[in-house]
């Protein structure tokens, strides 16, 4: 101690130098992975479009309203997938969203005693952390025997409606929309607890002054103050679902043709790619390429709004 | 109010009337939302208790030192031999090519961005497009690492897989990593600046080790769902029915495994792909489970 008290400058100076170039060094290697970040994410969208531009020629923007998908005679289009990914999506969103609000209300509200309402959070966390090959692997085994039953009772008192109008299989449009209903109400119920949780406390007290009831209070006042962040919720889940592949390609059938049924087998944009990519070559690896791209796309439009969405609860509670 | 509400409140009868009326649609609706809670629980007891239940079925050591078998038929003496050690090995290695790749990038980018960055809009950005990459759809990934490695490479690889599970990875890494150092007390940072040391000190010495238990948790939690993923290995690892250790060549994992046999009609490959899915819900479970221990302890 005593030196350093003496000599100031000498050694220590040295090693300051030294460690400056260190510590600048350091901060640019930091920056440049955070950059990196952004980086990835346009490294994708470069890559995934610059493949593709084969089949943007060939194709143009009719490959997105065209049911055909031959590799034999090299001609694509991905209407039928485009289709079953939206058409999925929505019915999942249709199943899910109702259940997943109510969720959200049971962990927010103080219906249960904190000693229950915790693992049931953690519980409903696991539910989104079990693979989706799993959720296919029991939707192949266990979900499809067990929905024969009441589906084929739907279809024979209501095969006159276009959406019951096949006979159900163990594969279908209705069973991958319900496992991916199962897979969204996670998110869904996660974000919009947040949300429900993040309402001031001024808010609610305010509605009980007025001689409100808990329900009341809810949906005339703590559920309009959180629906931006409930929507965000509602919108990631809907990405999710629309990028899902495994659960959908075990049990969605594979079939390029375009059905009104929901009984009916059908295909989506990752299980093409899923089912596909290994076995494709030339112009079907573009058509993949040109397909992950409207994929892509269509993920990072949901998901952008979404994020928007979120923030500005995020920045509320704050 | 108006008279009229009053009147009414004086009368006292419609007053009794809509309380009840009240009551009645209160009870409905908490009904209905325990109800969702219930239905919400099902499937996840579901499908716990039937991977459980299937997959315990061929629950053994020779399940991690042999080799698939082929399709036998139930009567067969060789009905129940066979195991997936490949695909084991195959899921220890893409997952380990993924960790080398996106932790030390997780970490670094976090640490500008609770570091350097804090509340700046670059932070902003950079949270953002970490948001935003975490929803690309993981098949994405795999057709990302197909076009830049396999078709390059010309050949299917352990390596294309690590590649595609590391940037599914990245953003769980980063988002951790960065809550996990920013919830360092300041006071560490200024003491640590304090007795002269600079940022590079202050973060490998101070910040970083005191970060190090939040940010394994987040390490667990993202291997763990990557060890689950199949949508970015399947054409880019493909699948192999032998031994493989070498990184560029095509590699089992248990998820593909789980896909190739459960869609095939042999009996003996089904009840394979429910042990391999009693495996990786295992690792979930464990990993979930001992997060969610750490971060309680702590608090």
């Amino acid at each position: 101690m005593a030196t350093s008290v003496d000599n100031p400058t000498g050694m220590s100076y040295r090693r300051t130098e030294f460690s400056r170039i260190v510590d600048n060094g350091f901060k640019w290697l930091t920056t440049i992975f955070a950059m990196g970040v952004g980086v990835t994410l346009m490294a994708i969208a470069f890559q995934v479009g610059l493949q593709a531009i084969p089949s943007i020629q060939k194709f143009g923007l009719g490959f997105l309203f065209t049911a055909r998908w031959n590799p034999v005679e090299d001609i694509y289009g991905a209407w039928t997938q485009i289709y079953g990914t939206l058409i999925t999506s929505f019915l999942a969103l249709l199943l899910a969203v109702p259940v997943g609000v109510g969720v959200a209300i049971i962990l927010s509200e103080d219906f249960l005693p904190p000693r229950v309402q915790k693992p049931l959070v953690f519980m409903v966390e696991l539910l989104a952390a079990i693979p989706s090959v799993i959720y296919g692997l029991w939707g192949i085994f266990i979900l499809a025997p067990f929905l024969q039953g009441p589906m084929n009772w739907l279809y024979q008192n209501f095969k006159w409606i276009p959406l019951f109008s096949t006979p159900p299989t163990g594969r279908g449009i209705y069973i991958a929309s319900i496992v991916l209903a199962i897979m969204i109400l996670p998110i869904i119920a996660a974000i919009s607890r947040d949300s429900l949780v993040g309402v001031s406390p001024d808010l609610r007290q305010a509605a009980y002054g007025l001689g409100a009831t808990r329900w009341e209070t809810l949906f005339q006042v703590i559920i309009p103050t959180a629906i931006s962040g409930i929507i965000g919720g509602v919108m990631l889940a809907l990405g999710r679902a629309m990028g899902e592949t495994m659960a959908v390609t075990m049990l969605i059938g594979n079939s390029s043709n375009p059905s009104p049924s929901l009984f009916a087998q059908g295909s989506t944009i990752s299980a093409l790619l899923a089912n596909q990519f290994a076995e494709a070559s030339g112009l079907q690896v573009a058509s993949l390429m040109y397909a992950a791209l409207i994929l892509f796309g269509l993920t990072l439009l949901v998901n952008v709004l979404a994020e928007l969405l979120v923030r500005r609860v995020e920045i509320k509670k704050i | 109010m108006t008279p009229q509400d009053f009147s009414s409140l004086a009368s006292g009868r419609s007053l009794t009337r809509t309380l009840s009326s009240k009551t009645i649609f209160s009870n409905m609706m908490t009904g209905l939302a325990f109800a969702c809670a219930v239905i919400a629980l099902i499937p996840l007891v579901a499908v716990i208790l039937y991977v459980l239940i299937n997959g315990s079925v061929r629950l053994g050591p020779q399940l991690f030192t042999q080799l698939p078998p082929p399709p036998y038929q139930p009567t067969s003496p060789q009905f129940n031999s066979g195991g997936f050690g490949n695909a084991f090995v195959g899921t220890l290695m893409t997952v380990g090519i993924a960790s080398l790749i996106s932790i030390p990038f997780g970490v670094l980018a976090a640490i500008y961005l609770s570091e350097f960055a804090r509340d700046t809009k670059i932070a902003d950005a950079v949270n953002f497009m970490t948001n935003v990459l975490s929803g690309v759809p993981s098949i994405v990934m795999g057709v990302f690492a197909y076009g830049l490695i396999v078709l390059y490479t010309k050949s299917y690889s352990a390596f294309a897989a690590g590649f595609a599970l590391a940037v599914l990875m990245l953003p769980t890494i980063v988002r951790t990593s960065t809550e996990a150092l920013e919830s360092v007390s300041g006071e560490l940072r200024q003491a640590s600046v304090g007795l002269g040391a600079t940022n590079f000190q202050t973060v490998s010495r101070v910040i970083l080790p005191a970060a190090v238990p939040a940010i394994l948790t987040g390490v667990m939690l993202g291997v763990a769902r990557a060890a689950g993923e199949t949508a970015p290995v399947i054409f880019t690892a493909l699948f192999n029915n032998f031994w493989n250790f070498d990184v560029w060549k095509p590699t089992a994992t248990l998820s593909v495994l789980v896909y190739n046999f459960a869609v095939t009609p042999y009996k003996n490959w089904q009840e394979l792909a429910w042990a391999a899915a009693l495996v990786l819900v295992a690792l979930v479970l464990v990993a979930n489970i001992l997060s969610r221990w750490l971060t309680q302890r702590k608090r």
